[in-house]
């Protein structure tokens, strides 16, 4: 029963989904609608469980006083202090929380993000090293589609934009859609199994 | 009886008289009644623009019953613009409901009601009117511009079905080798070797990406294996709803691999909702506890180069699996071993391989021939001007 119940839940709820997609009238598209509200409170209940998580973790961490406990602690601080300041003074544009999220959490992002700039450059070094004839395709190709990308391209072979745009549009879009269309059928197998409880092992033990 | 001159004389300057104001009045009524015509013209017709214009309202069709579709045609310059009211017939109240381009084809007034009649006023400049027929919304039991979809999607389902009842009754079916799923457990023995744990983070998006799901699925098998090799897994999370599912997927996979007791339930963490915060908590973990296995399975977006690069720098065995197209080539450049979108999906039946989950896998197999043949025949449709086999395939 642990796990029929909740595959008879998944059929019902996934079946309704799948005719509403075809069949517009409000007493297939009204519960539909309801249900996707109830997924939304649901969603906004879980993060009481990511809270809790974390907290315990951290808590736990800093009480053993394991590797690095210092960051849990810090975690906890920083949880608490804007729980605190967003609960005590509101979040309104201009307030402590909004101060707090600019200046400390924006910056920090940015800072994180910043980092992609210097990956992208080691990870295609790597990538790009003629190892291989698909490597050294794949170097060959990206040459000519960076060069087609900038004014220097334009002058050193005036076609070369638009073969660069060719490429992009062409060879490179039938592989994208090949992958896309891949890509679909496999995650409406997926939702399949699930609709159907062919696959269960989400639901974790009987 | 004998008329005098004098009497004949006064009869005859009467009836010029007579004549005379016949006329005037003639002419009085005719200049009256072309006056009213003018005053008629200038304030009851509507306007050149509008005086031929008709205006048609209808239900629109495949829809819930909140919307109809209002379409004018007529003689109607560049420039003109026509103010939509509404009332709810027989009521005459009439609210504006939009201003458009009398150049448009038609407007679509959504988020009415099945239950009220309308009826719609178009108004030019000047105050001059049309007014439509009363009409009422209704609702479609069926979508008809998606019956192909619905005919492509249900022959897919039996496909699954028949392939799902022969791989339960006893029919083998071939699987190509998926490189990426094979070095799976040769990851996990390195990292016993190692005696470092398993990293495994199942994408930033939440459950309602189908992709989540799938790396729910892998994460139990992942976890039965790292459970039969003793190794812990550590398993970052970015959505908090996806942390029950992980919890019961990395416990159900320490039970089926006979190893409840090493199940342990830190090793499931939530770290935030927000992207780059989850970025800078996972490579924190890989840097701290010196992950020998980093496994990506999932939807990711710009964090993918970062973690995989990070994990590159401290030496683990990476395998990567996602849909996401545009995240594709970082992992592949950054990563030992790459999933390409429907690999992800089919992981879970090429772990597990249960027959009944590698159905569906022949099932897919059947629906990428019959796709490609219809790609082919549109192809041709279309390369010989043959427009309605491409708009059989075109949902509103």
């Amino acid at each position: 029963m642990r796990t029929e119940i909740p595959v008879a839940i998944a059929f019902v709820a996934g079946m309704l989904m799948v005719v509403s997609l075809f069949v517009p009238h409000p007493f297939i598209a009204e519960p539909a609608a309801v249900m996707r509200s109830w997924a939304i409170i649901i969603t906004a209940f879980a993060y009481v469980l990511g809270v809790a998580n974390i907290a315990r973790i951290s808590l736990h961490t800093v009480k053993k006083r394991t590797t690095d406990w210092q960051y849990k602690g810090a975690l906890v601080v920083a949880l608490v202090a804007m729980a605190g300041v967003g609960v005590s003074r509101g979040i309104q544009t201009g307030g402590l929380f909004d101060w707090a999220y600019l200046n400390m959490y924006v910056p920090m992002q940015a800072t994180m993000f910043s980092l992609l700039a210097f990956f992208i450059a080691s990870a295609a070094y790597r990538a790009f090293r003629a190892r291989s004839v698909e490597a050294t395709l794949l170097l060959v190709v990206a040459v000519v589609v960076m060069l087609g990308r900038v004014p220097v391209g334009e002058k050193l072979w005036p076609g070369l934009p638009a073969f660069t745009e060719w490429i992009m549009e062409v060879p490179n879009m039938a592989a994208k859609r090949g992958i896309m269309i891949g890509a679909a059928l496999g995650a409406i197998s997926t939702g399949l199994k699930m609709i159907l409880g062919i696959e269960r092992s989400y639901l974790g033990s009987d | 009886m004998a008329i005098s001159p004098a009497c004949a004389r006064v009869s005859l300057r009467c009836l010029r008289t007579a004549c005379g104001v016949r006329q005037l009045s003639r002419f009085l009524l005719s200049f009256g009644f072309v006056l009213f015509l003018i005053w008629f013209a200038l304030f009851h017709v509507t306007s050149p623009a509008l005086a031929s214009v008709v205006l048609e309202t209808a239900d629109r069709p495949d829809d819930d019953g909140t919307a109809l579709r209002l379409m004018w045609r007529g003689d109607l310059a560049e420039g003109d613009s026509l103010v939509i009211s509404r009332a709810a017939y027989p009521d005459t109240a009439f609210s504006p409901v939009a201003t458009v381009d009398a150049m448009r084809a038609g407007y679509t007034d959504q988020g009415l009601s099945r239950k009220i009649t309308y009826v719609y006023k178009v108004e030019a400049a000047g105050g001059r009117t049309v007014l439509s027929e009363p009409v009422s919304p209704s609702a479609s039991f069926l979508n008809t511009s998606r019956l192909v979809m619905l005919a492509i999607l249900a022959l897919y389902f039996i496909s699954v079905l028949i392939y799902i009842k022969l791989a339960a009754g006893g029919r083998e079916f071939f699987v190509r080798r998926i490189s990426g799923l094979n070095a799976m457990e040769e990851a996990i023995g390195r990292a016993t070797e190692m005696g470092r744990p398993v990293l495994y983070v199942p994408g930033i998006d939440d459950l309602n990406n189908i992709q989540t799901i799938a790396s729910m699925v892998i994460l139990g098998d992942v976890a039965r294996m790292t459970a039969s090799y003793e190794t812990p897994i550590v398993v970052p999370v970015c959505k908090p709803f996806v942390v029950p599912v992980a919890e019961e997927a990395v416990k159900q996979g320490f039970m089926n691999a006979g190893r409840p007791e090493l199940y342990n339930p830190d090793n499931v963490r939530y770290l935030s909702d927000e992207q780059f915060a989850f970025t800078a908590g996972v490579n924190g973990i890989m840097l701290r506890e010196k992950t020998a296995a980093n496994i990506y399975m999932g939807s990711f977006f710009a964090e993918s180069l970062i973690l995989a690069e990070t994990g590159f720098s401290t030496g683990a065995i990476q395998i990567a699996g996602t849909a996401n197209i545009h995240q594709l080539p970082f992992f592949v450049a950054a990563c030992d071993y790459a999933l390409i979108g429907e690999e992800l999906y089919a992981a879970s039946a090429y772990l597990s391989k249960e027959p009944k989950l590698l159905g569906t896998l022949k099932a897919s197999d059947v629906a990428k021939v019959i796709i490609m043949v219809l790609l082919t025949a549109g192809c041709i449709a279309e390369s010989l001007g043959l427009t309605a086999f491409a708009e059989l395939f075109t949902a509103r």
